[in-house]
């Protein structure tokens, strides 16, 4: 039993994030239409924002102290970050411990402009071409935002730790009742996986709740009555896409310090998230959101050794093997919609 | 002779001088001259060319016919690469056991996914043969390690059975893959000059597959098994209310891009006998798909080109470095220098995908038929104005 629940639990924060980046994917391809193969690259580029944060917080210069020697005996040279010298010590030790929940401001405008630069710039022109066209254009594009990253941040995965608050483990097993130390799980995680809710939530609350999200969700349904009515339609989807950009961006962000950034994660995500999208539906937010979660905790139970002495190599192609059979079995996946991609 | 057209005569012709004479025309810098490193008349480079052209154009037969968009054609190639190494250790070193048992099971496995992968279309499509070759290269990583060796890659021992053949050597090495005796890697040199020419056994039995595989896609085009599969790409719903059914068709343009693939594999086996999983990770999918759109779906030499595109611009452009620009741009002023230096750094050495990634879109975006489309853009453009009317005649897809 409490081996279950762990899998649960682990399962959760993956699930989070294949949800948060299959989210994002949902609404741009619900809204304008388009199948966006740069989507893991906006991934990245938000958990990189994080990095970046971290790396100018941590600025700082150099001072030396007469008082202590070094190795050679030369006097020490200290480094001070400048955010410890202007608010005090304390204070700035705190701001950059803080580092990955501050990069959730950071990134955000920076992720909406980027989303904005992206479809006004390039996939505005894409609208009329066929999908195969879609996936190549934004599929370049990834390759070159990925190399981007890479020519200024090295091939190499970098760690960017979370608060000091946030270390550690929780044990969950004293509180259901178990034996202590049967279910550990990182404080982290369980943030990321509330943080994962409450931004589905806001986006969800946003389409449904305001007036907004439903001409959105009016032009998702028929984009030419709503333009029909006199509504900038193509303004909103543009919008949303900034949305969905910052979306993408704040789980690459608050995923960093779970898996230590480098320049191919959001190349790993997106083949998963694609999976993840058409499992759900193509176009189906809610879809989306459930087959995220439902994949990620199909995988931790698929690692699992009880699973894997019964059929080897199963944690290696679980979710592609649900994939391949959703598909064939249900064409429009777990809740799609019905004349969504079928051909 | 061939049974060709005029046309496609000219074509045949300029792609058997552009491969029997590769290794004049890509070594035309003298040996020891400052610009020698732009020659890429070396046998690993130009086996490399001929490979990945017969990959390529078999993924045309599928992608730039039937318009059906594969991401897991990587995965073909992986298992005729692991099925010929077999052959090498099971049997003997002779590549024409290797090469048709590898054309033979990336077959079987083509039609296997080909049959359930066809059942969808569009990106639906795309995803499935995505999941494949993603479990493919999974189990190939794990599971199958017994098979497949895992992360070292399946490789030739000195225990190897080879019944056929020897286990090993009279010296005690690991016997080469040889065509009846002739040793793949055996190379004739012939310097004229101060130019080198290399004539690799390998590079020439690749070439000639090659040859051999355009030829029998310059025929799959003009066939009405080809016209099939257009039909398919332009307009499947009428081809049903035609009462045709497009799926065996379809699925046997798969299989037949999908045995490319393997033996493209099997010869990549046979030039260097080693196999590992990479091979048939989705980023080698990718580039596949990369080489095809860059030379031009649908067309037939576009594929050709776009492989040695590729393949030449990977090798050239990580070769250059620095110190290389500041000689070339050394008759600017120093700080101009300094900064078109700077500004060309990251295209170039371990930047190269950067440039690739940008080149791919551009190509995407502006030329959607792709290097050949461009060809015919200049030759138009050259050629005058004289034909405007022809000009806004609507276009749907570049002839060869």
């Amino acid at each position: 039993m409490d081996a279950i629940i762990l899998q649960i639990l682990n399962g959760l924060d993956k699930g989070s994030a294949y949800a948060l980046i299959a989210l994002g994917l949902t609404l741009i391809f619900g809204t304008l239409g388009v199948v966006n193969f740069a989507h893991g690259a906006l991934f990245m580029i938000g958990a990189f924002c994080a990095v970046t944060l971290s790396k100018i917080l941590n600025l700082s210069f150099e001072t030396v102290d007469e008082t202590k020697l070094d190795f050679l005996g030369n006097p020490a040279k200290i480094k001070t970050p400048y955010v410890e010298s202007w608010f005090g010590p304390e204070v700035g030790a705190t701001i950059i411990d803080w580092a990955v929940p501050l990069a959730i401001l950071f990134s955000i405008p920076i992720m909406i402009a980027i989303g904005f630069i992206m479809e006004r710039g390039l996939i505005k022109h894409f609208y009329k071409r066929p999908h195969a066209d879609q996936i190549l254009v934004t599929f370049g594009l990834a390759i070159v935002l990925q190399e981007i990253i890479k020519y200024f941040y090295g091939a190499n995965p970098i760690p960017t730790g979370a608060p000091e608050v946030f270390k550690g483990s929780y044990d969950f097993g004293v509180l259901l009742g178990f034996d202590p130390n049967a279910i550990i799980y990182p404080y982290w995680r369980l943030v990321y996986f509330g943080f994962s809710a409450l931004i589905i939530g806001g986006v969800f609350a946003f389409l449904q709740f305001t007036t907004f999200g439903m001409v959105v969700r009016a032009g998702m349904a028929d984009r030419e009555t709503v333009g029909l009515l006199g509504i900038n339609i193509d303004k909103r989807f543009t919008i949303m896409f900034g949305i969905a950009a910052a979306v993408a961006g704040l789980a690459g962000v608050m995923y960093a310090p779970i898996n230590s950034p480098n320049y191919h994660m959001g190349m790993d995500f997106l083949v998963l998230s694609f999976v993840v999208v058409v499992v759900g539906g193509m176009g189906s937010l809610p879809g989306a959101v459930l087959a995220g979660f439902l994949l990620g905790i199909l995988e931790s139970f698929a690692s699992m050794n009880e699973v894997k002495s019964l059929i080897p190599g199963i944690d290696q192609i679980i979710i592609y093997l649900v994939a391949i059979i959703i598909l064939l079995t249900r064409p429009r996946g777990l809740m799609g919609r019905k004349g969504v991609m079928e051909d | 002779m061939l049974n060709l057209q005029k046309h496609d005569k000219t074509l045949m012709i300029i792609v058997a001088v552009l491969v029997l004479f590769a290794p004049f025309i890509l070594n035309p810098f003298p040996t020891g001259s400052a610009m020698a490193q732009f020659n890429a008349g070396y046998p690993d480079l130009m086996q490399r060319f001929v490979i990945f052209g017969i990959f390529a154009v078999g993924f045309n037969i599928l992608f730039g016919l039937t318009g059906y968009l594969s991401f897991g054609h990587a995965a073909f190639l992986g298992v005729g690469s692991y099925s010929a190494v077999w052959m090498f250790k099971l049997l003997s070193m002779n590549v024409i056991p290797a090469i048709l048992l590898s054309v033979v099971i990336s077959g079987l496995f083509a039609l296997l996914i080909g049959f359930v992968s066809l059942r969808r279309s569009g990106i639906y499509f795309s995803i499935l043969t995505l999941a494949f070759a993603q479990m493919s290269f999974n189990l190939a990583y794990s599971v199958l390690t017994p098979i497949t060796n895992g992360e070292t890659g399946l490789q030739l021992t000195l225990d190897d059975p080879r019944i056929l053949g020897v286990s090993a050597t009279a010296d005690g090495g690991i016997p080469v893959t040889s065509l009846f005796g002739l040793e793949m890697r055996s190379t004739y040199e012939m310097i004229v000059g101060p130019w080198t020419f290399q004539f690799n056994a390998g590079y020439y039995l690749c070439g000639i597959i090659l040859l051999a595989a355009f030829y029998l896609s310059l025929r799959i085009f003009r066939s009405p098994f080809g016209m099939m599969l257009r039909a398919v790409k332009s307009n499947q719903t009428r081809l049903n209310y035609t009462g045709l059914n497009p799926k065996p068709y379809t699925l046997a343009a798969f299989v037949i891009s999908g045995m490319y693939a393997g033996l493209a594999g099997g010869l990549m086996a046979s030039m260097d006998p080693l196999a590992g999983a990479e091979r048939m990770q989705w980023t080698a999918s990718g580039e596949v798909v990369l080489m095809t759109i860059l030379g031009g779906a649908g067309t037939l030499i576009g594929p050709v080109l776009g492989a040695g595109f590729i393949k030449y611009f990977e090798n050239i452009f990580s070769k250059i470095n620095d110190s290389i620009l500041h000689s070339w741009f050394s008759f600017l002023p120093d700080g101009i220098e300094d900064a078109v230096v700077f500004l060309i750094h990251p295209f170039i050495g371990k930047g190269w995908h950067l440039t690739l990634g940008i080149l791919f879109m551009l190509v995407v975006i502006f030329l959607p038929g792709g290097l050949v489309e461009g060809g015919q853009r200049i030759k138009k453009w050259v050629s005058g104005g004289k034909n405007k009317a022809d000009d806004k005649a609507p276009k749907t897809e570049p002839a060869e």
